[in-house]
């Protein structure tokens, strides 16, 4: 069940996506929030997702990746979209006893799911095309003024590079845990709610210590690697801008532009 | 003077003990040298210090008393620490948790890039760090997505991409399977034979302690036995009284002499024995 989540996964390739900087993907992707939220009706919805479907197209990802990580949050999303259908005032549609559905209701609760999946979707693909070490360079040089805040900027990407890294291990062992707690006769499946949170104790307690055991060897095969912190470090990739970022740039801000104009329409 | 690679004079150790843990005193005056190009294996019973013996050879851990240094540089000096680290690379049980990165080949440039090193020698070194461990087909894999064998690889090719003169490994193939064990411990000797890099090897097991130059057996922080593979393991009495196998040949052949047979206890390698043995009975 764990093997399904794909968050923070990186899937290696070599199309224009995974070789643009990554200081751009992550804009594109504020640029691309910034534009899903502006958006109020069909056409710049569709205009969105057409963007989305064009970069997923090109990256190479499978689309069944793309499903299976929407997947765990399927019950946020219909959530959602159900809380939306049924408490939206307006035009009566259908009524059935206590509740109601308005057509506000349906085309909201419509909208809030596309939104959902876009948001997720769209901000996935940023880590599925970008390496970790890559895309938390990008984050430091992006955030690299900061500095001057004293804001530990080369810390704390170094933090979330590892953070990403160990995912997948941290993963494989839950999995490995569940199974050995299982052996023994643990039950997560039945229950209420309150019997199946206690049944998590087992699974994070050894979780739990094994990771600060993970750490501290970490730390001092780090140690071993000459690490000392951000200072006179050097990089294997050098972060440069190119021309497919500034085409990139240029179309992000045509596809901003144009969702604007929509909404200023009621489109 | 010859430079030793790593020289330990009367080393003092302890590990200071806090409010509900006593202090542990792990070495008194010990005395421990390595020959620059040397292969030296160390064994020991679980919890005798062979992990904390290593860790001073790169000022992970310092002396309490006594002094360490490592091609003449003092692991106490703070100002030589990162080309004593430099100097020697450390390899560890689990190589999960030496990789810090998901892509294989931004993982061995971990260490150059800690170094400063200008980005085309990085490029180089990593490049031929995969390709002496026999990785570079995976340089863009996920690490976690390799077998065992293959990830403590990547992790040795990210010590050797810092170019050491000297690696320490402790119980490198302890995670493995025999098969990962076997590419990690032909990847160790080459690194011997032909990089010439002195090798300090922590292990169970018998077998590969068998392939090193030198032998050493420590207990309780001391040093039990200490010569080549052949001197030491037929000290079989010996080893024995420190809990301690030995290989599966020289215990054919210690047996064989408990019921009366006279054979030395030299004989490591299979083939060897079989002779032993054949000579005796044809
Ligand atoms: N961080 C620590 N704090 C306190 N005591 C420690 C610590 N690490 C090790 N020890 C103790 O120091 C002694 C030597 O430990 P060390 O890990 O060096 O043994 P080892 O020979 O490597 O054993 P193994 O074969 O199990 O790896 C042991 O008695 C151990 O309990
Ligand atoms: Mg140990």
């Amino acid at each position: 069940m764990l093997k399904d989540i794909t968050l923070g996964q990186y899937f290696p390739g070599n199309s224009v996506i995974h070789r643009l900087d990554p200081r751009t993907k992550l804009l594109l992707v504020v640029v691309y929030i910034v534009a899903l939220f502006t958006a109020k009706w069909f056409v710049s919805y569709a205009l969105v997702l057409l963007c989305l479907i064009v970069i997923i197209g090109i990256s190479g990802v499978k689309p069944r990746t793309i499903l299976k990580s929407l997947k765990p949050l399927l019950f946020i999303i219909l959530f959602t979209g159900i809380l939306n259908l049924f408490y939206t005032e307006g035009k009566t549609l259908v009524s059935f006893w206590i509740s109601t559905i308005t057509y506000e209701g349906l085309t909201r609760a419509f909208f809030m799911i596309l939104r959902i999946s876009l948001l997720v979707t769209g901000t996935f693909m940023l880590t599925y095309t970008t390496s970790p070490v890559s895309l938390t360079d990008g984050m430091e040089s992006l955030l690299r003024p900061l500095r001057h805040l004293h804001i530990p900027v080369h810390e704390l990407s170094m933090m979330m590079c590892i953070a990403l890294r160990f995912i997948p291990t941290l993963t494989q062992e839950t999995d490995k845990i569940i199974s050995a707690q299982k052996a023994r006769g643990a039950d997560f499946e039945s229950g209420n709610l309150v019997a199946r949170a206690k049944a998590l104790v087992p699974i994070l307690v050894p979780l739990f210590i094994s990771s600060f055991r993970r750490a501290d060897e970490l730390a001092t095969a780090m140690e071993c690697r000459c690490y000392h912190g951000g200072e006179g470090r050097t990089k294997l990739k050098q972060l440069q801008y190119r021309a497919r970022d500034a085409v990139a740039f240029f179309l992000g801000a045509i596809v901003l532009a144009s969702v604007i104009l929509l909404r200023i329409f009621g489109l | 003077m010859e430079t030793k690679a790593i020289s330990v004079e009367q080393l003092n150790f302890a590990y200071a003990g806090g409010e509900d843990t006593p202090t542990v005193q792990v070495f008194e005056n010990l005395d421990f040298s390595v020959e620059e190009g040397s292969f030296v294996a160390v064994l020991g019973r679980n919890g005798c210090g062979k992990s904390t013996l290593a860790k001073h050879f790169n000022a992970i851990l310092l002396p309490s008393g006594g002094k360490v240094s490592v091609f003449s540089m003092d692991t106490s000096d703070e100002d030589a620490l990162l080309d004593i680290r430099k100097c020697v690379g450390m390899v560890f049980q689990n190589p999960d948790n030496q990789i810090i990165s998901n892509v294989v080949e931004e993982d061995v440039a971990f260490a150059p890039e800690n170094l400063g090193i200008p980005r085309d020698e990085i490029r180089r070194r990593v490049d031929e760090a995969l390709e002496i461990v026999g990785m570079t087909k995976y340089k863009n894999h996920a690490p976690h997505l390799l077998s065992g064998g293959q990830k403590q690889r990547i992790a040795i090719a990210g010590v050797i991409a810092m170019r050491p003169k000297c690696i320490v490994l402790d119980e490198p193939t302890a995670m493995l399977d025999p098969r990962g064990r076997r590419e990690v411990m032909e990847t160790i000797r080459r690194l011997n034979e032909e990089s010439k890099i002195t090798v300090v090897l922590i292990t169970h097991h018998m077998a590969e302690a068998a392939l090193a130059d030198r032998v050493v057996v420590m207990e309780h922080g001391n040093i039990l036995a200490d010569g080549t593979p052949k001197e030491v393991f037929s000290q079989v009495q010996r080893l024995k009284d420190a809990r301690l196998t030995v290989p599966e040949t020289t215990q054919l052949l210690y047996e064989l002499n408990q019921n009366g047979y006279d054979f030395s206890l030299d004989s490591l390698s299979v083939e060897e024995c079989a002779q032993a043995i054949y000579k005796t009975f044809a």
